[in-house]
């Protein structure tokens, strides 16, 4: 355990030291800031508060920007230790290989949560101190901060499997890309290509729902937007929401499963890889 | 292998080969370092010096064969015996954002190891000064000195020091075989992967060729020499005018390879050194002045290199 934390502690120290702590907060911070303050302006009126109307936007934001941060975060963590010979070094220390892979990932994990925690937070109190209806909507604009923790989590987990298996730092950094692509890109589109070819309607209803729950970024999406009550009504898919029937403990459990599944790979290539 | 020859024995290869795909890189090699020792690896690039380590180190595991170290195999023992080694590979790197102490912080955590000794250790190294800028701001000597230190961390039994001096002028050289030294007198084993013969000569207990992979010898400087068969070579000086009749009597005993004035050059096999010198004292004042000159390492080693092994 002591392995675990000081090398997770020493991954989220690094991660201050190079700015990325920094880069992140501003970044998740501005765009929260943002929305808060475009949604805020008819939120007024609606029966949705202006934290409610803003999880739809931001939760669609982070889909893209959580999984890049992650996945910018992630692909170096093996590939770069192993060419610049600290792993070489580190192995040699009382610490497992499966510690190694934990000790970073919790390291990472604190530099999301710091991002999220700081950037969305801290946009939120920002727009609840400065308008009235806003305070309402927060267990769904938490929600929202929780799930974005465990999406960048996926990417994490996703970049080091591929960090673990290539040889150079340039094939992950590429790799990343073609990741972030397919997951965050390709495959809704296809989704929706697939469903603009279907004129005979012969996918239904159940094996589209399997298709969407197949990609971690489609779960974290339905996860936010169907949550809470008042996101669905600002979303406008409430309905469908209901019709698919998604329980918050399956959306969840695929989450987990996303972060585990990678993970468990990643420690089992790392233990048979040869140094 | 029974408790009693573990005990002694800090590392003990028996039989051990590695491949990477086709390509043999250790081949067959059966090596022992006493506990205790200084044990210094010599041989070409690719000879499989670094191999050997990594294999000890646990990093890697023989294709064929039996490693032993502190009487564990390396792959497979728990992790805290890696809390007895201190390992220096050979291009040390270290994050290079973080501060000397910093790096030394990170590992001595991960050593179990008081803050108290490592301040110390810093000191010991002569990097106390530096101890408060970044890495990425140390010459190679630097961090090579930071490589040793984090090596020494929590007094390891056993250090691997994979060309540890490379990079280092010949003072810190010193400085730096002055602290194996007097680590070596507190109990620790060393094994040392070199290039510069001349320098490990003096540091050695024993020496092990290598070349190709292929364990070529392994012992005392003079057991190496003994086995090479390479001559040593005895200067005399005559008495002003008798140089050739002391060349004629000497060359019974010993191959007359140069008469310059009065220096005589002779060469002796070391069997029959001895003989040679009670012959120099009988010849009584004839022989003004003698030196004997035993062959380097460089040449021993350059005899191991082009008379024996594979290719």
């Amino acid at each position: 355990m002591r392995a675990i934390y000081l090398l997770a502690v020493n991954e989220f120290v690094d991660g201050l030291r190079n700015r990325w702590v920094a880069a992140a907060i501003l970044l998740l911070g501005t765009m929260a800031l943002t929305l808060l303050m475009v949604g805020s302006a008819p939120g007024g009126t609606t029966r949705a508060g202006a934290l409610a109307v803003s999880v739809v936007s931001l939760a669609s934001l982070s889909v893209y920007l959580l999984p890049l941060i992650a996945l910018m975060l992630s692909f170096d963590a093996l590939v770069g230790e192993f060419e610049r010979g600290t792993m070489l070094l580190l192995l040699t220390y009382p610490v497992s290989r499966w510690q190694v892979v934990m000790g970073k990932f919790f390291g990472h994990l604190m530099i999301l949560a710091t991002a999220i925690g700081i950037g969305y937070g801290g946009a939120a109190v920002v727009t609840i101190l400065s308008t009235e209806t806003g305070i309402t909507g927060w267990q769904a604009y938490l929600t929202m901060m929780a799930s974005s923790l465990l999406l960048g989590a996926v990417f994490i987990a996703l970049g080091y499997l591929v960090s673990v298996l290539v040889r150079e730092r340039s094939t992950a950094a590429g790799a990343a890309v073609v990741l972030w692509l397919l997951f965050v890109v390709l495959y809704d589109l296809g989704l929706l290509g697939v469903l603009l070819a279907d004129q005979e309607q012969k996918i239904g209803q159940t094996l589209f729902s399997a298709l969407m729950l197949a990609s971690p970024t489609d779960t974290y999406r339905i996860l936010n937007l169907t949550a809470f009550d008042t996101v669905g009504q600002a979303a406008g898919i409430a309905g469908v929401a209901a019709k698919a029937g998604f329980g918050i403990p399956l959306l969840l459990s695929l989450l987990t499963a996303w972060i585990a599944v990678p993970l468990l790979a990643t420690i089992a290539v790392f233990q048979r890889r040869e140094l | 292998m029974d408790k009693d020859s573990s005990a002694v024995n800090a590392i003990e290869l028996t039989g051990v080969s590695k491949c990477y795909g086709e390509k043999t890189v250790v081949h067959d090699v059966d090596l022992t370092v006493h506990a205790g020792e200084r044990l210094v690896m010599i041989g070409h690039n690719g000879a499989g010096k670094t191999t050997l380590m990594k294999l000890m180190l646990g990093l890697t595991r023989p294709s064929s064969g039996q490693v032993q170290v502190l009487g564990d195999d390396p792959a497979s023992s728990s992790i805290s015996q890696r809390q007895t080694l201190g390992y220096v590979p050979e291009s040390v790197a270290f994050h290079s954002a973080m501060k000397g102490r910093e790096v030394l912080a990170f590992y001595a955590g991960l050593k179990g190891v008081a803050v108290a000794q490592y301040t110390d250790i810093l000191a010991r190294v002569g990097l106390e000064e530096a101890a408060d800028r970044r890495v990425s701001t140390y010459s190679k000597g630097m961090r090579q000195r930071l490589g040793l230190a984090q090596a020494m961390l929590g007094e390891p039994q056993l250090l691997f020091l994979d060309e540890p001096t490379s990079g280092l002028d010949p003072s810190l050289r010193r400085q730096f075989y002055e602290l194996i030294d007097t680590l070596s007198r507190s109990g620790t084993t060393s094994l040392i992967s070199s290039h510069s013969l001349n320098e490990v000569e003096a540091r050695a207990d024993r020496i092990a060729i290598l070349k190709n992979g292929v364990l070529l010898a392994c012992g005392t400087i003079t057991e190496l020499l003994a086995r090479t068969g390479l001559p040593i070579i005895v200067q005399l000086q005559a008495k002003p005018g008798s140089a050739s009749e002391l060349a004629r009597q000497m060359s019974s005993t010993g191959e007359v390879q140069r008469i310059e004035d009065n220096n005589i050059d002779l060469l002796c096999l070391g069997s029959s050194k001895m003989e040679l010198i009670r012959q120099i004292a009988s010849l009584g004042d004839m022989v003004t002045d003698m030196n004997i000159v035993p062959p380097r390492l460089d040449e021993i080693y350059n005899h191991y290199m082009e008379n024996t092994g594979p290719q």
